[in-house]
């Protein structure tokens, strides 16, 4: 069973190469932001598998916070890119 | 206890990185950046889901499971809200070819 957890671990550490692909050549930078949502997701499986995979508890708390985080970079990029604090009319 | 468990879990594993990499292909194959958000969020969100009770059984307290689950509804609700927001970031930002 845990040999099966880890190969899970590994082979999402694969995706999530691949995501740092996208964000390389991601022409626009939605897509760049995407991707950074991609590998948020996937850094909280693999926390949660290793979580269980080696029996420490504590990675479910970092899988928590990583969880959250990934939501604050999206949100500051996207007011960042589009101003939408400022967003008065719809221009 | 029953034997069949660790095999249900291994399925649900495997069903969960199947889907993972799905998201991943989909933000490769799909041209337009709303198309990989539709796929990608989705997606991802059902892996996570799959993996999530693949480790339910194997948590050592009740405490931890529901902590998984606590984990992946707010990855649910975050993942969710940030879509709609990268949605009309790239709708904003006008690339120009659709209205």
């Amino acid at each position: 069973m845990a040999l099966a957890l880890e190969l899970t671990a590994v082979w999402l550490l694969l995706t999530l190469l691949l995501g740092l692909v996208r964000i390389w050549q991601g022409p626009k930078p939605g897509d760049r932001i995407l991707a950074s949502q991609l590998i948020g997701t996937t850094g909280v499986a693999i926390l949660l598998v290793l979580a269980s995979a080696q029996q420490m508890p504590p990675l479910r708390d970092v899988a928590l916070v990583l969880a959250l985080l990934a939501v604050l970079a999206t949100v500051a990029f996207v007011t960042r890119e589009v101003r939408l604090d400022k967003e008065t009319g719809d221009d | 206890m029953t034997d069949w468990l660790p095999w249900v879990q291994i399925t649900l594993l495997v069903a969960g990185c199947f889907f993972f990499a799905v998201g991943t292909l989909g933000l490769f194959r799909l041209s337009e950046t709303r198309d990989r958000l539709h796929a990608l969020t989705k997606v991802d969100n059902l892996g996570l889901g799959l993996i999530a009770v693949a480790l339910l059984p194997s948590a050592p307290t009740i405490g931890d499971a529901l902590k998984i689950v606590l984990i992946w509804l707010v990855v649910l609700a975050a993942s969710a809200t940030s879509a709609h927001l990268i949605a009309r970031a790239a709708g904003h930002s006008g690339d120009g070819e659709e209205p």
